[in-house]
């Protein structure tokens, strides 16, 4: 009994301290429970934003470019469906077996199969392989035929830059190409939608309208696992296309500046003189922008860089000539607005002048004798512009050329490889030259020889100057939101032309029609130097200035020899230069030709002009009805 | 006298399916099939070696549980410190021989399955325990030497299992045995001087703790520290239960885990996928589903004759609140992360087998709760 009772004093405190362990228990499933409620349904929403940002991954795909478009709407640059190889190492049976099948198949160089497997070590398994950017059609039908035995390969067909005109707008356009780590991370824009595949501008309007062209990336949204395999797609978020740029130029003129220019270094620009529309732009030679697309090939980047004709330079933006007599119309004006002649002031032209001892020879040996501002003008007499700079005195002559926009860069900020050009003055030399002005040095600037360096554009951009009657315009390559009209355009200058505005370049508006004049003589007068290329039609009638600038000094002995072209070797032989603009009646376009090296300018520049104007003049119509471009459909 | 002849004598086996606890094991059953259900989602909606492997140790040790059953508590207690011999045997045996993994030795090949001994000693303590508290005297109980006995039997096994190392178990160790000596009426004081005397030391224990079970408390303290490395578990364990709403996303649907970022999804974070599947309202009522079970332990213990069964079925039935107040505290970033399965859910046979016992042993109580144990 005694047991019995101890074993029930016992009991009593077994159940007495259970009691109080189990008032415990609840209090403690009552904690957890308020835990759970707190976790799930008061931040049910955080943790579930959570939980789908721990799932879902986004892959961008590469934006579409914006299509680049001439003024007639032609697309320059386009997109293009291509097709492309993709290896999909996890899905791969055999990687070697695969290789071996693929080089055979599309011709693979065992650099391009080295180059595979260590991309294959450094990405993650299900990351794809690019094997080949661009397939041609054959090769995707061959591996589309052979697909069953090609395991974790995948066919994709993907879109990318095409520039149909292959090389002809290369020195406007530019092109793409895969972006360095630097420029992903110079742009913001680019950094943000940068994904592998994508490419970029490199040069020219692909590279300055970067951001407007580069459009948004398409997004994949995929379930992906802890370890970044995708499981399977969610969403697609169709991407926008860049926007669509359109310019000035007319694919037409660029077509035959490029026919005219073939096999010869040069430039063609041609402006309209009202708008500053810039018709054509055309450096020649050109290489075709497609073969960046890829990656250039070496053997046909060296082709292209040792090319004795320089394609890589874009001569008409960062081509520096002496514009010789191309300059001479300047000249007379600077000469005519300064009071320093008038238009009947005669110089006698004996074939050379001399100054302090030093010749100075006009081109034509014998001489022009007595010779007005018109002749000389029509004959490009050098004594005449040696004796009026003379008189002039180069810093007059550089406010006016400056005036006309030599020496100032053309098109602003849309390309970064155009020059600013020099026109000198006295304080220039002084400043960079540490050395004082010489007067021979004015003369050999009258006939545009010496300091002076142009680009090809600002010598048309002058050239329209003085076409429109004096006016200073501000070209332009895009068409913008909201274009000058033609009327719009005269308008404007005829209100200028009554109030002493800073874009009025003259001060009498006889002066500029008296070098209009002059530059009309030249061209369509006999012993005019570019009488030869004229057109005696009113509708194409132009007027010009020939120009040939010396490269090399002549020396007494050459002259005395006065050699063919042909017997001058090609680097010494003189650029021929061309500036002109038409129709004569009533303007509307002006133009500017260089050819390298190629000897005169009435011989090798002016002859292109006519077969220009030609064409120019004959477009002037469609052109017109063009300018209410967003109403027609394309 | 006579009564007590009969009442010591064997049920027969009709008596003893009339007095099984039918509630109880229909509670059993309903958590195995729930076990196996989430186990199944595990494997990604498929039957594959989780699923099948949990299934085959069900159909295993859910008979053995019955078995054990329609033994007489009796021949438990006559063997209670036999039984915690043997476990404390494995447990040596294991850290001399046993299998290591991930860093510790605390596994033996069965070929079968492989066996955890420091899981059995869970149960083992208890028995033990239970059978010195219920020999011992009343007055006795206080008594140095009887202090010094138990602490004894809870210290030396648990220096085994925290030298493989294991801190989970070893702590799940000495709350068992804790448990019953409270029940067995050591006194209050002792067990407040011991807590306070825990606290003071506890920045002495953190000391000598291994450098990645501070981590784990550091991890703890600020899961962000370290999202991807220590902080991942808890972060992702915290993001699948929250993320599970009200209602759960659906059976089979459980993102977090289904795209692996669940860690541990078999073990020690069961809960979390099921939890991430049936919300709120299933979490709820997995709790709800324990605390029948742990009540009906304790009613059995309420309504046992002998004290051995009184005090095994309520220390089993605290130890299996303690599992699962520690695995739950666990995934919901309440207490830093220490290995405790969630008892029957969690995928591993040793910790299965040990609760399956324990529920054998209860059963076993019940059928026999008018047995009275000399």
């Amino acid at each position: 009994m005694i047991k019995e009772n101890l074993s029930i004093r016992k009991s009593d405190v077994i159940n007495r301290r259970m009691f109080i362990i189990g008032a415990a228990k609840i209090v403690i499933f009552a904690g957890i429970v308020a835990r759970l409620f707190s976790l799930q349904i008061n931040e049910n929403k955080k943790y579930l934003t959570l939980s789908d940002k721990n799932r879902i991954r986004e892959w961008k795909l590469p934006p579409t470019r914006g299509n680049i478009v001439d003024y007639f709407g032609n697309i320059i640059a386009g997109n293009l469906k291509v097709y492309q190889l993709h290896i999909i190492p996890e899905q791969v049976e055999n990687f070697n077996y695969l290789l071996v099948r693929l080089k055979n198949l599309l011709n693979l160089s065992e650099k391009k199969i080295q180059k595979i497997v260590k991309l294959k070590n450094k990405l993650k398994p299900w990351d794809s392989i690019i094997v080949s950017e661009n397939l041609s059609w054959s090769q995707f039908l061959k591996v589309n035929n052979y697909l069953y035995d090609l395991v974790g390969v995948k066919p994709v067909m993907t879109i990318s830059r095409n520039y149909p005109f292959s090389e002809m707008y290369t020195h406007v356009l530019g092109y793409v190409s895969q972006p360095n780590e630097e420029e992903i991370l110079e742009n913001d824009i680019v950094k943000e939608r940068f994904v592998p595949g994508m490419k970029i501008g490199k040069l020219g309007l692909e590279k300055t309208l970067e951001n407007q062209l580069i459009g948004t990336n398409a997004i994949q949204r995929y379930e992906v696992n802890a370890y970044g395999k995708r499981i399977n797609q969610l969403e697609y978020q169709k991407g926008l296309q860049g926007s669509k740029i359109r310019l000035t130029v007319d694919t037409e003129v660029q077509k035959l500046s490029a026919e005219l220019l073939s096999s010869k270094a040069g430039s063609i620009s041609v402006m309209d003189i009202y708008t500053g529309d810039i018709i054509a732009m055309y450096s020649s030679p050109s290489y075709n922008p497609n073969l960046f697309l890829f990656g250039i090939s070496q053997d046909e980047w060296q082709l292209i860089r040792n090319n004795p004709l320089k394609p890589l330079i874009n001569k008409t933006l960062s081509g520096l000539y002496s514009p010789g007599s191309t300059i001479k119309p300047i000249v007379a004006l600077s000469a005519l607005e300064n009071k320093i002649i008038n238009p009947n002031f005669k110089v006698k032209c004996t074939g050379k002048t001399e100054l302090y001892g030093q010749t100075f020879h006009c081109w034509k040996e014998k001489g022009h004798g007595f010779v007005s501002l018109k002749n000389a003008m029509k004959q490009s007499c050098d004594t005449y512009f040696y004796e009026i700079a003379r008189l002039l005195g180069v810093d007059r002559l550089n406010v006016t050329a400056k005036k006309f926009g030599l020496g100032e860069k053309v098109l602003g900020d849309y390309f970064d490889n155009e020059k600013r050009g020099l026109f000198p003055n006295t304080n220039w030399k002084k400043n960079n030259l540490g050395k004082g002005w010489v007067l021979g040095e004015t003369l050999i600037t009258g006939i545009g020889q010496g300091y002076t360096q142009t680009t090809p554009l600002q010598l048309c951009l002058m050239t329209a100057q003085i076409a429109n009657g004096g006016y200073k315009i501000k070209p332009k390559i895009i068409v913008n939101d909201d274009p000058l009209s033609l009327e719009q355009a005269k308008n404007s200058m005829e209100l200028q032309s009554l109030q002493k505005s800073n874009t009025r370049l003259f001060n009498d508006p006889k002066n500029i029609r008296i070098v209009q004049e002059a530059m009309f003589s030249s061209t369509n007068e006999q012993f005019g130097t570019s009488y030869r290329s004229r057109i005696d039609d009113p509708k194409y009638q132009f007027a010009g200035k020939t120009g040939t600038a010396q490269v090399k000094r002549i020396s007494k002995r050459e002259r005395e020899l006065d050699l063919k072209l042909e017997q001058i070797p090609y680097k010494d032989r003189d650029h021929a230069l061309y500036v002109a603009y038409g129709p004569y009646k009533n303007p509307r376009y002006a133009l500017s030709i260089i050819v390298e090296h190629g000897g005169s300018g009435s011989k090798a520049a002016a002859p292109m002009a006519k077969e220009l104007f030609k064409l120019i003049i004959d477009r002037d119509e469609l052109r017109d009805k063009q300018s209410n471009f967003e109403n027609i459909n394309i | 006298m006579f009564q007590r002849d009969r009442l010591n004598s064997e049920l027969s086996f009709f008596q003893k399916i009339k007095e099984m606890d039918y509630t109880l094991l229909i509670c059993i059953i309903i958590l195995s099939i729930i076990s196996l259900l989430v186990m199944y989602s595990t494997d990604g909606g498929e039957i594959l070696y989780h699923t099948k492997s949990h299934f085959s140790k069900l159909v295993v040790f859910f008979p053995m549980m019955i078995l054990i059953a329609f033994f007489n508590i009796r021949h438990w207690h006559t063997f209670a410190y036999l039984f915690y011999f043997l476990v404390m045997l494995l447990l040596l045996y294991v850290s001399f021989f046993g299998l290591k993994a991930s860093g510790s030795q605390r596994w033996m090949d069965l070929y079968l399955f492989v066996l955890q001994p420091s899981e059995l000693m869970k149960i083992a303590i208890i028995l033990c325990l239970a059978k010195y508290y219920h020999r011992i005297k009343i007055e006795n109980v206080n008594s140095l030497t009887s202090i010094i006995f138990v602490l004894s039997i809870i210290t030396i096994p648990t220096i085994f299992v925290i030298s493989q190392p294991d801190l989970g178990t070893s702590v799940l160790i000495v709350l068992s045995g804790l448990i019953v000596l409270w029940l067995g009426g050591v006194r209050v004081k002792y067990f407040v001087y011991s807590l306070i005397t825990f606290l003071i030391s506890l920045p002495f224990i953190i000391s000598f703790l291994k450098p990645y079970q501070k981590l784990r408390i550091l991890t703890f303290l600020d899961p962000d520290r370290d999202p991807l490395g220590a902080g991942y578990q808890i972060i992702q364990s915290k993001i699948a239960i929250g993320s599970g709403g009200l209602d759960g996303k659906g059976f089979l649907k459980g993102t977090q885990s289904y795209l692996d970022f669940l860690p541990e999804k078999h073990t020690d974070f069961i809960f979390t996928l099921f939890s991430e599947e049936f919300g709120f309202i299933g979490s709820v009522g997995l709790l709800i589903l324990y605390t029948v079970i742990i009540f009906r332990i304790i009613r059995i213990g309420a309504l046992s004759r002998s004290n051995f069964s009184k005090l095994f079925c309520f220390s089993f039935a605290f130890s299996i609140f303690i599992y699962i107040v520690v695995n739950l505290s666990m995934v919901l970033g309440l207490l830093p992360i220490v290995g405790s399965p969630l008892p029957i859910m969690s995928y591993g046979g040793s910790s299965m087998l040990a609760t399956m016992i324990g529920f054998g042993i209860v059963l076993s109580a019940k059928i026999n709760h008018k047995q009275t144990i000399a």
